[in-house]
């Protein structure tokens, strides 16, 4: 068994990196659902009752049925990530647990909030007066967002690692504290709350723009794609902004994800923006060009010093195409999006109705499908980007996995488990649908 | 300070089992309710049952988890890292349980809830025994201290891991088939009553059988844990038979209410009689309390927390339970 557990050490890094990626990449969806969804129900509950009509009720009742759903699934495809961090990772957990441990306690605590009052509010509708009833759900708000909050501080130390000293390889004197709020707390948080209220406004928005495509036009259909399209509009502008801001998500972005992000390969003076194109034999071919337009990003003059891809040591270079493209493609999308929700706004402010091309609807389909994969590029944009590190600078991900016999088993379960999971969660939420635009 | 935390940690293992476990073992329940005909109004009277809460009690393991891994890292990732086969059985038998039961709700047709609904139940039964599983090969001290020293197979495909996997679906079935009891009675169900009634005596029984067998297991395959169970912890293990026998009386009786709290008593004396069995070994025989705990520096933050969490949490929760013990219509003290 010894043996074996050694013969399968290299690859065990490519099936433990491929099941953390998938079932990540797929929880964090229902997750920014489970953060954004809420808000949105609960505008539509106070609406019903501040107008005492009963579409907004409906309405919120309908998609509360559907919240049933995306928080069972969300619920237990988060649990699964528990488990993994150790079945994965226990050079991870057993080394540095304690050190980023804490804000996973917290968590754990905001994530019972959140289920007890998720329970009261789903099953209470018949229960409780109408306002009391609005009430239980004001629980699920906060704890939503704190739950996302209290994650991502644990994933920014990862990038961000403070809050110990290492002796001989290992992390002495914890300071959890120090290691929950790190530099990239703050930025890394914001974010990723902005990127779940996002992606949920249009998701959302995107089911009753079919809706309305499809020659749905009631009161109640109206409403239901406004909701979700116009809540998330204030708040656009702040995450692409934050977005962009040096490009990075963080304050200090890992020098190897900055030169991935921006494929920028050697360290120079006066760096060029590179929008799209791929690193070919060290050299970015296919890239649009903005001259200085790096440097200037960075830093706010053309003429900064930024370092490239080469300042990093060939062996902790992160794969710089994925991470470049990744970012670009979140980039883009959130422009797109941002654009998308001025033609909105301007046809709001002129006529207070939605514009009248059919065109505006189209580009609102697309625009749910489009913000979660802006949300899943800027999540490959950090990971990957911290690559060859799962602790930056700290543990290497190959030091981390497990060494067990197995991991590939799990992997292929895991496809099969996660496909039938997503093709059930879709057609149960289609079937929903008509029933929701009814 | 970590006794502290350990307290907590075991709570909170205790209110997974009394209050999740039972929520895996409604799911056996509805496996073996009958035809969808003429199970149906079992199934309607679990589904009502668990529905609300579930999700909740679920939050118990995750508690577990996280408490793990900040307190004790070591003896967490040498768990993880040595029973991953079942730990991952674990884990995606919690995401067929949760999902197919909230699909189940969310659909008409009889095919469609038919195949949702068995695999909600048969991962209801398969989750508490990998789960149980693990516990044993835990217990019985074969999951080294040392990450990748472990047998991934052996380490629970023993006796004790059988045996702690068995017991974990017969605790579970039982604790739901007794719990079941009040929900049906209260909602007029009578019928239904009785025959959750004779399944918690029968499941009863059979746990207790099961435990008395185990005790031998143990002697062979666990002597540490044996010769503490019949030594410094044997007034636990007494107290955990009298208030099994007690259960017994108070279900032939039909003492729905008081049979409740005599069963979930029962069950927690056999979790801290398993806990004083092992004290102070977090991995059964070795890696001791003081060698695995964290730093004060973490523990002090991390028992801040659970203080301040359970605060908020307790209310919560009575509040839910509360609620969802009347029927729609009664007098809701909210």
């Amino acid at each position: 068994m010894q043996l074996l557990a050694a013969a399968a050490e290299p690859s065990n890094l490519i099936f433990a990196r491929f099941q953390m990626a998938l079932s990540l990449g797929w929880h964090i969806v229902v997750a920014c659902l489970g953060v954004g969804f809420p808000p949105v129900i609960l505008i539509a509950e106070a609406l019903g009752l501040r107008r005492g009509d009963t579409v907004h009720r409906g309405l919120a009742r309908r998609w509360a049925r559907a919240a049933a759903v995306l928080f069972a699934v969300g619920a237990v495809s988060g649990t699964i990530l528990s488990f993994e961090m150790g079945i994965l990772w226990p050079g991870l957990m057993g080394g540095y647990g304690s050190v980023f441990g804490l804000p996973f306690a917290l968590e754990g605590f905001a994530f019972f909030i959140e289920a007890i009052f998720i329970g009261i509010y789903l099953y209470g509708w018949d229960r409780l007066s109408p306002r009391r009833h609005l009430l239980t759900g004001m629980p699920v708000v906060v704890a939503g967002v704190l739950s996302a909050f209290f994650v991502v501080c644990a994933n920014s130390w990862m990038n961000d690692p403070q809050g110990f000293r290492l002796v001989g390889g290992r992390a002495v004197d914890p300071d959890p504290i120090a290691a929950m709020f790190n530099p990239a707390t703050p930025v890394q948080t914001t974010h990723m709350i902005l990127a779940a209220i996002m992606v949920t406004g249009f998701a959302v928005a995107a089911v009753h723009a079919v809706g309305l495509l499809g020659g749905r036009r009631g009161p109640g259909q109206r409403a239901a794609f406004l909701i979700p399209f116009h809540r998330r509009r204030p708040l656009h502008p702040g995450a692409d902004r934050r977005r962009r801001r040096g490009g990075a998500p963080r304050r200090r972005p890992p020098a190897g994800e900055a030169g991935g992000m921006e494929a920028q390969v050697p360290t120079e003076v006066g760096a060029d923006e590179h929008v799209g194109g791929i690193i070919v034999d060290g050299r970015l071919r296919g890239a649009l060009i903005i001259p200085h337009g790096l440097s200037l990003l960075l830093t706010g003059t053309t003429h900064a010093r930024v370092p490239g891809l080469d300042a990093v040591p060939a062996d902790q270079r992160p794969p710089a195409n994925v991470v470049h493209l990744a970012f670009d493609l979140m980039v883009g999308t959130g422009f797109a999006l941002l654009a998308l929700g001025g033609w909105l706004g301007l046809a709001w402010w002129r006529r207070r109705d939605l514009p009248r091309s059919r065109w505006f609807l189209r580009a609102a389909v697309a625009a749910g499908p489009a913000a979660v994969a802006a949300m899943e590029a800027g999540w490959v944009t950090t990971e990957v980007g911290r690559q060859p590190w799962i602790v930056y600078r700290v543990l290497r991900t190959a030091d981390a996995v497990n060494t067990a016999p197995g991991l590939a088993i799990g992997l292929f379960v895991l496809i099969a488990v996660y496909t039938l999971l997503t093709a059930c969660t879709v057609y149960v939420l289609r079937r929903l649908g008509p029933v929701a635009s009814s | 300070m970590a006794q502290t935390v350990l307290v907590f940690l075991w709570a909170g293992i205790t209110a997974y089992v009394l209050f999740g476990g039972a929520d895996f073992g409604a799911g056996l329940w509805d496996l073996v309710a009958g035809g969808a005909e003429s199970g149906a109004r079992q199934r309607a009277r679990i589904e009502h049952s668990i529905g609300p809460v579930w999700e909740a009690n679920h939050v118990w393991l995750i508690f577990a988890l996280v408490v793990v891994w900040t307190a004790f890292p070591s003896a967490f990732a040498a768990i993880m890292a040595t029973l991953s086969v079942p730990l991952t059985a674990v884990a995606f038998g919690v995401i067929l349980r949760g999902s197919a039961f909230a699909f189940r709700k969310s659909v008409t047709e009889p095919a469609l809830r038919r195949l949702f609904g068995a695999a909600f139940a048969l991962s209801s039964v398969v989750t508490p025994f990998f789960l149980g599983a693990a516990t044993g090969a835990i217990a019985s001290g074969r999951v080294p201290t040392r990450v990748g020293a472990g047998d991934v197979l052996r380490s629970w495909l023993n006796p004790s891991g059988v045996l702690g996997g068995v017991l974990a679906v017969g605790v579970c079935s039982y604790l739901a088939a007794v719990y079941l009891c009040a929900d049906a009675r209260r909602a007029g169900e009578d019928d239904l009553a009785e025959g959750f009634r004779r399944r918690a005596v029968l499941m009863g029984a059979l746990v207790g059988v099961v435990a008395l067998a185990g005790i031998a297991v143990l002697h062979q395959d666990a002597p540490r844990l044996f010769g503490r169970l019949t030594g410094v912890a044997l007034p636990v293990i007494f107290a955990s038979a009298a208030l099994g026998l007690a259960s017994l009386v108070l279900l032939a009786v039909r003492r729905y209410v008081a049979v409740r709290v005599t069963a979930a008593l029962a069950v927690t004396a056999v979790l801290w009689g398993w806990a004083v069995g092992q004290y102070p070994m977090l991995l059964g025989t070795h890696l001791d309390i003081g060698e695995a705990a964290a730093p004060e520096a973490v523990l002090r933050p991390l028992i801040a927390v659970l203080a301040g969490g359970t605060a908020l949490l307790v209310p919560s929760l009575l509040l839910l339970y509360g609620m969802f013990q009347s029927e729609p219509g009664d007098e809701v003290a909210v």
